[in-house]
């Protein structure tokens, strides 16, 4: 929402390292899980959580909350992790992602978990959630309070329903949205350009009558420049591609679309130790915390 | 005899008796609930006046949002609004909505038991000359097996203004099942109803009834001429209008069962899956009895008159009235 001190960019910094320490934790601890994506959007989950939102991790309802909604369900375990570290839920309980009787699900239920906005997994349906939120607003002339928020995965650029909310949304010009998409170029089945090319996205976006903005995930001042830009919007939406890369963090598994839905394997000891390093280390960067 | 309780309209078998479509109550409701409940908002997939729903947007454009050719984002859209506290109405063909947007709404709307409103138009082979593709024979079934999700499906235009009124109340995540034809006026303004109570329209005027025929939909008033006629004949029918179907009243349908050892089910849909597999359920597991199913027998619908492709599909008088006897003989 405002300036960052390169004193809050370190913070910022540390904050997503610990949040992508707890990615992989859960994660092992859980057995099954989507890698890649998570932590590649960890820096871009501390900047919203820890700089942007409007919210109150003590009052989760407060009525004048900015709205988050994840569109792209499995990259849950980086949205519990920053949850957990923001103050809405105990670190502990991220061990317990995946396991019967969590309010952790595989994919985010808010029967379960009521904190949330939304329960997604299915591709596709997070935006149109956001744009009739945005809607709502203007109806009850909330728009200028607030903003709604929708993180989505460059895979689900593939899915109609996308297109459609995109497209009421520049209809109504609804400044009051914005959309980030976490583009780091992978799907299941590969690269999104062999699976189904995406490019040109933004100028996608920009015919359908959006406000387009193509930024680095990782760059904390210039993604805070572009939702400043984004806020600063008022002729129509906003879409944000955020450049990440899949597995930041982790040298061994950046950008390869392997690790999109494998978990660090357990019986692989070694694996599980160079990542957990690689993170602790900060790549080499610091002295880990245990030597 | 009319069940005098429920003061049901007294010109009912007058061949003059007065008609309108079901979906004219619905969007003549939801104008009227409008003015009630600031948080009404309407949604509509470019079929505003096929649905009715033009009534609520004429009244209040600034709470109807067109979505154009696009039923997945129709619903989802919808459940972003009910989720800022709006109770949206969104109405399609029930073909499209929800027989398109099945998964977006079972994720967006049941799965977070969000109130919002589906309301499908066009229902049974009664919307006639647009054929099969528009006949929607599979949306009670599409919405039954969805957790969180009640089902109403009114009997005459009076029955969906009172269902519109009820579901703006409910807190819930619903299916309205509307129809496009005009059909006889069965209710009146005075007539009861509430969600999962099922009522007695049609009984014996003395002793206990023989067979049960339970009916959803405008297919009721088939079954009331079929149970009059009957009645001339020397058998005793009550006829039970079920026109929630979601939550079901259990109760009713095991004191029906009872008392006549014997069901008809009624409905424009397909029999598989339909509001009789939901009766059979309930007495498959309370009081199994001899069961025959009024409905469309695993086909597809056909450009016609709503008139032939009710007999032809084996949905008129005559067919509930030989249901009655087999299942009498059984």
């Amino acid at each position: 929402m405002s300036f960052l001190s390169d004193e809050k960019v370190l913070q910022l910094e540390e904050r997503a390292n610990e949040i992508r320490k707890s990615i992989i934790e859960m994660l092992v601890e859980a057995g099954s899980g989507h890698t890649a994506g998570p932590l590649g959007m960890a820096d871009v989950f501390t900047l919203f959580f820890f700089h942007i939102l409007k919210h109150d991790p003590k009052n989760p309802s407060w009525e004048e909350r900015d709205r988050f909604v994840l569109s792209n369900g499995h990259i849950c375990p980086v949205y519990y992790a920053t949850l957990a570290h923001a103050g809405y839920l105990p670190i502990e309980e991220l061990k317990t992602l995946r396991k019967f009787g969590t309010r952790l699900q595989g994919h985010p239920h808010r029967e379960y978990l009521p904190l949330l906005e939304t329960s997604s997994g299915p591709l596709g349906t997070g935006l149109s959630q956001a744009v009739g939120m945005a809607l709502a607003d203007r109806i009850s002339a909330r728009s200028q309070n607030r903003f709604i928020y929708c993180f989505m995965s460059d895979g689900e650029q593939d899915a109609g329903n996308t297109w459609e909310g995109a497209m009421l949304a520049g209809k109504n010009k609804l400044h009051n949205l914005i959309a980030i998409i976490d583009r780091n170029n992978i799907q299941i089945d590969g690269y999104t350009e062999n699976i189904m090319p995406l490019e040109p996205l933004a100028d996608k976006w920009r015919a359908f009558n959006w406000h387009v903005i193509e930024v680095s995930g990782h760059d904390f001042t210039a993604l805070n420049e572009a939702v400043t830009e984004a806020q600063s919007m008022y002729e129509k939406p906003t879409v944000i591609i955020a450049h990440t890369i899949p597995g930041k963090g982790v040298r061994e598994f950046e950008r390869d679309y392997k690790w999109h839905g494998y978990d660090p394997d357990l019986k692989d000891e070694i694996g599980y130790e160079m990542a957990l390093k690689e993170l602790r280390t900060l790549g080499g960067k610091i002295k880990s915390e245990h030597q | 005899m009319l069940n005098p309780k429920l003061k049901l309209n007294p010109k009912l078998f007058n061949p003059d008796v007065e008609q309108e479509p079901i979906r004219k109550g619905f969007g003549q409701g939801l104008a009227e609930a409008g003015e009630k409940n600031g948080n009404v908002v309407a949604l509509c997939a470019d079929l505003t006046e096929s649905t009715q729903i033009y009534l609520f947007k004429e009244k209040f454009p600034e709470r109807f949002i067109e979505i154009g050719v696009a039923e997945q984002n129709l619903v989802t859209v919808a459940s972003g609004m009910a989720s800022m506290g709006k109770i949206p109405f969104c109405s399609s063909y029930a073909m499209f909505s929800p027989g398109r947007n099945w998964e977006q709404i079972r994720t967006t709307i049941a799965y977070n038991d969000r109130p919002v409103k589906i309301v499908g138009s066009h229902t049974g082979v009664s919307v006639g000359p647009d054929g099969g593709t528009h006949q929607a024979l599979e949306d009670i079934a599409l919405m039954r097996v969805m957790p969180n999700m009640d089902i109403v499906s009114p009997c005459d235009a009076l029955e969906a203004k009172r269902s519109t009124f009820a579901l703006v109340d409910s807190g819930k995540p619903a299916y309205l099942r509307l129809a496009r034809e005009k059909t006889p006026i069965i209710t009146t303004e005075e007539t009861p109803f509430e969600m999962g109570k099922a009522e007695i329209y049609w009984m014996p005027d003395v002793g206990l009834a023989s067979v049960g025929i339970i009916a959803t939909g405008a297919l009721l008033y088939n079954a009331l001429l079929a149970a009059k006629d009957l009645e001339r004949e020397g058998v005793k029918i009550k006829v039970m209008n079920l026109s929630s179907i979601a939550p079901l009243d259990i109760e009713s349908i095991v004191a029906l069962a009872k008392e006549t050892k014997r069901i008809v089910t009624v409905e424009e849909h397909q029999v598989r899956g339909g509001m009789g597999s939901a009766v059979a359920e309930v007495l498959v597991q309370n009081y199994p009895v001899p069961m025959e199913f009024i409905g469309v027998q695993n086909k597809f619908g056909q450009s016609g008159t709503p008139e032939e492709l009710i007999e032809h599909y084996g949905m008129g008088v005559d067919a509930i009235k030989n249901a009655v006897k087999k299942v009498l003989s059984r």
